[in-house]
């Protein structure tokens, strides 16, 4: 086994590491030995070819899958075997590369499905919408209507979203993600798909979620612009292995990468 | 800066009896600037909603009384920031209650606020603001703060910058950037001392009637905007005409969404709201106007004739997705309307018991749900402005019981030049002169006239000035037109577009593209013709409308540009263009003007390009440079041309799209000087 590369340290402490990881299905690998960390507050980019095992890394981070070999540590805690709503409800938020929404549900729904990981009213408060569980949706309601400004989507508030285009799909994905306040937010191609336009807005409510709310971000894109322009720091994988960490100028140079992206003479 | 506006009235008189309440107005002497209003509201209806606004999916709301505070507290705080009697603001941002406050704030201290489109792009809104040398300017968000500071070099003289939403402006540079809320806050805190108190009401006392009010951009069809003087005068005496004629009074309700640079929005959305006290509604986002506006139920209501035709355009399609029975009942009523609707709503006599009783019916089937799903159950009139409105539209909306009304307005006449009575409502005139209007025509055509509105001059141009004003007072229009033989104006172009043909007929161009606008299909054209052998016009499709007929007909595209050079596209927009030359051939002296051939352009026409103003109008010259390459294939016989153009994204980067675009050739009819056996054979 190879020593971990070990990325230049910048500020902020470790938020979440992933040591030695590998990821098995029967005889395929899908991740060897990775390792790399998230810090607090920077935006993590994860890019590589496809079937590099990009979303395959973020499946582990979120608890979805658990890594054959290797661990995880999260604020400092190495994680035990889990499922995704514990990964959720510890501060963990993600959305996925095949927008999975409740496409029959408004945007505003949806973004409140978000965020009932953080109501606490009983079940017959919750029944009955009285009492305490009002008092509660109303504070949650004016959390997410400041998402909704946020994100610029009050025309579609009501909207089912099953109706709207895929760029808003991905906006309202991206809310019901926030409107958890997760520590860490792992996007899954949040640009696929999108026109120069979309992208532009998606950048800007990526920088402004990581600046306004601290927030700690990791993104898989395929956009090598967005990647270089948005990320503090990219791992690169290609064929379930790490074959590049740091930023994005050193990862640009690295002549590795380069093959990967661009192929190799044999 | 020339607009039309049109507008529905119902049976006004009768629904509202007894409300003869003589609109106080400028009643009160004294009152003869905003500010002064604004506290004659706060005193004579403290507690009445003056303003909404949808924030965070509430309507949040003000009073008269507090919207005084805080327009006072607001001057204070300006004041600190060196504003001062004479001082230019510039006010920037799409309606929110804050920028109209601005404003108010603003011609508080006797400054001059300067609105200027939102949508504007950096260079554009520079050059406004060097020119009018703003020292300040209120904006509504970070998207306005970049444009502003990516062009500040041009502007030494801008001092502060001031902001109302802070998303977004966390880690700028505050020395010079201030967030309204805090400079309201440091108002407030100033009156607390009564000598600060009485110093700021003294200079609201000291502001005049005959003092500029405003000056507002001409959105310029040709060459640089022009910054149009209004004084306190002009605009409260132009607010009272439309007050009077509509009676309006404090229970109204309005909703503003049209651009607050525009003279309209000025006129409804600021000075008649503060006049009479009526309340205005700030929708959430432009995006939400639709469903704000059936929330707030407005009863006065001011559109350009592009949203009253997207509306019925998407009504339409809609009703071809609802079930057989519902489309049925929407088409039998809808016939209906068009045959005796107008007549019931204009209270002509003779018409049938039956077809009241059927109108009735279709009322609550049909006609009352539309006007609900437009936003307009309690519309006592509502105009349409800017340009000419299709007739089949103003037909729809007058006979679902819409009262909807043109007039004929200016910025130089602060709006009001001709307005149309009750009982008195045609789709092809934009009515009589409007009350303390005079009107004449002059040889050429050109429509000239006098009001208590007029402009004082165009800001720092003298030539200009007195080229538009004549010695005794009346203002050239610009606008060709006659009055008919009942009294009605009628316009049919620019004066100065009215060209002539090679062999001396008379070219219209907007007389005839607005004859090809009126088809749903058909978002834009532009004519060409003057001092050529015969016309030929460029034609946008509209998206909406052409891609759901393309998605019944099977016609599969990618793009726009695609669909837009698709054969069977061509082949529909042919239809129109010919029904649109044998109208042409109809009407007397018109059909010299008969369009011999046409293309689809490739591109939508876009005001960021350049290619219309920033109200939509269509800038002809500049859209004959560019695209020259196709004027000539239009005019040389071949049957397509390639052409590349540049295009500007929102953000200020450029592209290009190019395409090869193909050519169709059209039949002229011959003309007949009466035209009604062609009209009948349609």
């Amino acid at each position: 086994m190879r020593a971990p590369d070990h990325p230049v340290m910048g500020k902020g402490d470790v938020l979440l590491a992933v040591d030695n990881v590998s990821l098995g299905f029967g005889g395929v690998k899908a991740l060897t030995d990775v390792s790399f960390d998230i810090r607090k507050s920077e935006i993590r980019a994860i890019i590589g070819p496809n079937g590099a095992g990009k979303t395959s890394m973020l499946n582990c981070i979120n608890g979805f899958y658990y890594p054959t070999e290797g661990r995880i540590t999260f604020k400092g805690v190495k994680r035990p075997k889990m499922r995704p709503y514990e990964a959720a409800r510890g501060g963990i938020a993600r959305t996925f590369q095949n927008v999975a929404l409740f496409k029959s549900m408004s945007t505003l729904d949806n973004i409140m499905a978000g965020r009932s990981i953080k109501m606490h009213s009983n079940f017959f408060w919750q029944l009955f919408r009285h009492g305490p569980a009002m008092k509660e949706e109303v504070e949650h309601r004016r959390f997410v209507e400041e998402i909704i400004d946020f994100l610029e989507i009050q025309h579609i508030r009501k909207v089912p979203v099953g109706r709207l285009p895929y760029g808003l799909q991905k906006r309202v994905e991206l809310g019901r993600a926030l409107a958890m306040e997760p520590e860490l937010l792992l996007l899954d191609e949040p640009m696929a798909g999108m026109n120069l336009e979309e992208k532009e807005d998606m950048s800007r409510f990526i920088l402004e979620v990581n600046q306004q709310y601290g927030t700690t971000i990791a993104l898989i894109e395929h956009d090598m612009g967005v990647v270089m322009d948005l990320s503090d720091r990219v791992v690169v994988l290609e064929y379930g292995r790490k074959i590049a960490d740091g930023t994005p100028s050193e990862v640009k140079s690295d002549q590795r990468v380069i093959d990967a992206y661009l192929g190799v003479a044999h | 800066m020339h607009q039309r506006k049109r507008s529905h009235t119902t049976r006004l008189d009768a629904r509202l009896p007894g409300r003869l309440t003589s609109l106080t107005t400028a009643a009160d002497s004294r009152a003869d600037t905003f500010p002064k209003l604004l506290a004659r509201n706060a005193r004579v209806r403290p507690t009445r909603t003056a303003f909404r606004h949808k924030d965070l999916g509430i309507w949040q709301s003000w009073t008269w009384g507090e919207v005084h505070d805080i327009v006072r507290a607001y001057a204070c705080g300006l004041q600190a920031l060196g504003l001062k009697r004479g001082g230019k603001i510039a006010i920037i941002g799409y309606n929110r209650p804050y920028l109209y406050w601005s404003i108010c704030a603003a011609q508080w201290l006797g400054a001059i606020p300067i609105p200027v489109y939102a949508d504007s792009v950096a260079e554009e809104m520079a050059y406004v603001l060097a020119h009018a040398e703003v020292t300040h300017a209120a904006v509504q968000d970070q998207e306005q703060v970049d444009k502003i500071l990516s062009v500040s070099d041009q502007l030494p003289q801008l001092e502060h910058v001031l902001y109302d939403e802070p998303k977004g402006l966390r880690d700028y540079d505050h020395s010079r950037l201030h967030s309204i809320a805090s400079v309201v806050e440091e108002g407030r805190a100033r009156l607390a001392d009564a000598q600060e108190a009485a110093a700021i009401d003294q200079v609201m006392q000291d502001g005049k009637g005959a003092d500029l009010a405003i000056i507002l951009y001409t959105s310029g069809t040709t060459g640089r905007p022009k910054g149009v003087m209004l004084t306190s005068d002009a605009v409260i005496a132009a607010a009272e005409i439309g007050c009077d004629f509509d009676k309006l009074d404090e229970t109204d309700e309005i909703i503003a969404y049209l651009p607050i640079a525009w003279v309209g929005d000025h006129i409804f959305s600021y000075a008649q709201a503060i006049l009479s006290g009526l309340c205005v509604n700030c929708p959430e986002s432009p995006e939400t106007v639709a469903e704000d506006r059936r929330e707030i139920g407005a009863t006065y209501v001011f559109a350009p004739p592009r949203v009253f035709e997207s509306m019925l355009t998407l009504t339409m399609v809609r009703i071809e997705d609802a079930g057989a029975l519902k489309r049925r009942m929407f088409h039998f009523f809808i016939q209906h309307a068009n045959k005796v609707g107008e007549k019931i709503l204009n209270g002509e006599p003779g018409i049938g018991a039956w077809d009241r009783l059927l109108w009735q019916v279709g009322n609550v089937l049909v006609y009352a749900p539309l006007r609900n799903r437009f936003g307009m159950t309690r519309v006592k009139v509502g105009y349409t402005a800017g340009e000419a409105i299709g007739p089949e539209i103003f037909r729809f909306y007058r006979s679902i019981g819409v009262n909807l009304k043109q007039l004929y307005g200016q910025t130089e006449a602060s709006v009001y030049i001709t307005m149309q009575p009750n009982g008195e409502i045609r789709a092809d005139t934009v009515g009589r002169p409007a009350p303390q209007v005079e009107i004449r025509i002059a040889d050429n055509g050109e429509v000239l006239y006098r009001s208590p509105g007029i402009f004082v001059g165009y800001y720092k141009d003298d030539e200009k000035t007195a080229e538009t004003k004549t010695p005794d007072g009346f203002v050239h229009s610009g606008d060709a037109g006659f009055f008919d033989q009942n009294g009605h104006l009628k316009i049919i172009d620019r004066a100065k577009d009215v060209g002539r043909m090679r062999d001396g007929a008379l070219f219209p161009p907007k007389y005839v593209e607005n004859k090809l606008k009126f088809y749903p299909n058909i978002k834009e054209a532009v004519c060409f013709g003057d001092g050529r052998d015969y016309v030929a016009a460029f034609i946008n499709i509209d998206l909406v409308a052409v891609s759901n007929w393309a998605e019944r007909n099977g016609v599969t595209y990618a793009s726009y540009q695609e669909l837009a050079g698709h054969p069977l596209v061509y082949d529909m927009i042919e239809k129109h263009v010919d029904e649109v030359n044998r109208s042409l051939a109809s009407e007397p002296r018109m059909g010299g003007a008969q369009i011999k051939r046409f293309l689809i352009l490739h591109k939508e026409l876009d005001a960021d390009d350049g290619e219309l103003t920033r109200t939509q109008k269509v800038r002809r010259g500049f859209i004959a440079d560019r695209y020259a390459p196709l004027i000539d294939a239009l005019y040389d016989g071949s049957p397509e041309a390639d052409i590349s153009t540049e295009v500007t994204f929102e953000d200020g980067r450029k592209g290009v799209i190019s395409a090869r675009v193909k050519i169709r050739d059209m039949k002229v009819y011959p003309t007949t000087e009466s035209g009604s056996v062609l009209e009948a054979a349609e």
